[in-house]
């Protein structure tokens, strides 16, 4: 939390919880997705599932999805965007035991058949937290650059990443490990300061028992 | 991240240094995010500028919301507020600027959240008011928002910012609060009182419920972003009149906290109690969203 989510941020309104937070939802789940979205089932749990149709929830998730930032003005009209870059999409109301009373599940299916689910709440003031990935704890708040690394749970594959991460001079300012089963599929969520370049993803992607990386912008 | 926790040790840190709270809170924010205190500042004077535009886009008589149930006050209270009314062009103007950015809001068009979009009118129909009736320069009136927005982290970091977790007190009453601070400062109050006037507003909004008809943000926020804005002028008058709060401002901040949870959550954002449940408020969700189903189709 800074000052511009106080005073801020500039959105499309009519709700920073349930409009600019949803697009960044939204957003957040289409990036780690990682390619063109072709479908997408949306559950929405709590407030969000009461009210979501006066709010725009819909249509902000739907824009997120489709890459736009929260203060773009084709928000509005996203729906009919959707359906026309070939993104099919379906909402449905369902309560999810425990979760904060603004939260949403996304199923996303890219064109090239990749399927990720990514859960997450809207916290207040168009604040994010997406909780989980494919079944994973994870913490990105999309404050800052966050780059989340799906790996086998190998030793030393973390030393590797982050040893990366240091040869770039890039500082980690939160790391967490989420990792269901030993020895099996594991996820990092690793935020840090400042930008991160190009160059770090490209160089992480080639380490071994690396599976998936993805960088999610600050937005 | 931030080097004050609670609004007592913000005014400390300013009265042990001889500065403002606004100089308190930009300095401690340009450390925080690695910027300069001149490229915060500039920022900041875009997010007052837009806050111009929706105003303007706000006070259009033609504007109306998706719903139809807002739009088109803003305008009136304008026209209202050229004759003075009881209590003068001021706060005639006042009161109008809060509900045209509300408006603009209501009917998807860009506004500053402030803290929240529910909220974003109280802060542009005071700091703005002040402004134009040439009570202030245009960079106290920026200044005057980092005070605003430091008053805001801190209730954020303490209580809660969002109505479906506290109710609209957490919300229109947070807004309030950190415009009652900002004004304060903005008319040469000290930290203290800026504390004290913060504390007040909180008061007077505690246990404000979130109960949105048909769950639109349009009745009743629109209108309670105008009450928000004359709360904030009677906190920071009282404060400059020397005026304290018996509660000290943190203690009301977790006060608003404890009420928020407490509240059932009918009456947070579910839109299933209060106004949202009354018959009007009933037949008014039945009218927009008839007996459509809760999800849509893959076409």
């Amino acid at each position: 939390m800074n000052l511009f989510d106080m005073i801020g941020p500039v959105m499309i309104g009519p709700s920073s919880s349930h409009t600019a937070g949803a697009v960044r939802l939204g957003y957040a789940a289409g990036k780690i997705l990682g390619e063109p979205p072709v479908r997408a089932v949306i559950r929405l749990s709590g407030s969000f599932a009461q009210t979501y149709r006066g709010h725009g929830t819909d249509k902000a998730l739907l824009a997120g999805i489709l890459g736009f930032a929260p203060d773009d003005v084709r928000i509005r009209d996203s729906l009919s965007l959707a359906e026309q870059k070939g993104l099919r999409y379906e909402f449905h109301c369902e309560d999810l035991p425990g979760a904060h009373p603004n939260t949403a599940r996304i199923t996303l299916t890219g064109s090239a058949g990749k399927e990720v689910t990514v859960q997450g709440a809207s916290v207040g003031g168009g604040n994010i937290l997406v909780s989980e990935i494919n079944g994973m704890a994870v913490h990105v708040t999309g404050q800052s650059n966050t780059l989340v690394v799906l790996h086998r749970d190998k030793p030393g594959t973390i030393a590797a990443v982050t040893n990366f991460v240091a040869y770039s001079s890039v500082n980690i300012g939160n790391f967490r490990l989420s990792r269901p089963q030993k020895g099996g599929e594991a996820v990092m969520t690793i935020e840090v300061d400042g930008d991160v370049p190009e160059a770090l993803v490209e160089n992480l992607k080639i380490l071994p028992n690396i599976i998936q990386i993805v960088l999610i912008r600050a937005v | 991240m931030l080097t004050y926790q609670s609004v007592s040790e913000l005014c400390q840190l300013a009265e042990q240094e001889g500065r403002t709270l606004s100089q308190v809170i930009l300095s401690d924010q340009a450390e925080q995010l690695e910027q300069s205190e001149q490229a915060l500042y500039d920022q900041m004077a875009a997010r007052l500028q837009v806050m111009r535009e929706s105003v303007q886009t706000g006070m259009d008589p033609q504007l109306r919301s998706a719903s139809g149930l807002s739009g088109g006050d803003a305008a009136k209270m304008l026209r209202y507020a050229a004759g003075g009314g009881m209590t003068g062009a001021f706060v005639n103007g006042a009161i109008a600027r809060a509900l045209a950015t509300s408006e603009c809001n209501a009917a998807m068009g860009k506004i500053v959240a402030a803290p929240t979009a529910g909220s974003c009118g109280i802060l542009p129909g005071t700091i703005l008011s002040v402004l134009e009736a040439g009570q202030c320069s245009e960079r106290q009136a920026v200044m005057a928002l980092f005070t605003a927005g430091g008053i805001g982290m801190t209730i954020g970091s303490r209580a809660t910012l969002a109505g479906a977790e506290g109710g609209c007190q957490a919300e229109c009453g947070s807004a309030a609060a950190m415009a009652a601070a900002a004004l304060a400062e903005l008319r040469g109050g000290t930290p203290a009182q800026s504390a004290h006037a913060c504390a007040m507003a909180l008061k007077n909004q505690l246990g404000l419920v979130c109960d949105p008809v048909a769950g639109l943000v349009e009745v009743p926020c629109i209108k309670r972003n105008a009450a928000g804005v004359m709360i904030a002028f009677s906190s920071a008058e009282m404060a400059l009149a020397g005026i304290e709060s018996k509660i000290p401002v943190d203690e009301c901040i977790e006060a608003m906290y404890r009420v928020g949870t407490a509240l059932p959550s009918t009456l947070r954002e579910t839109a299933q109690g209060g106004l949202a449940a009354t018959p009007t408020g009933t037949r008014l969700k039945k009218e927009l969203f008839g007996g459509r189903t809760h999800w849509r189709p893959a076409p």
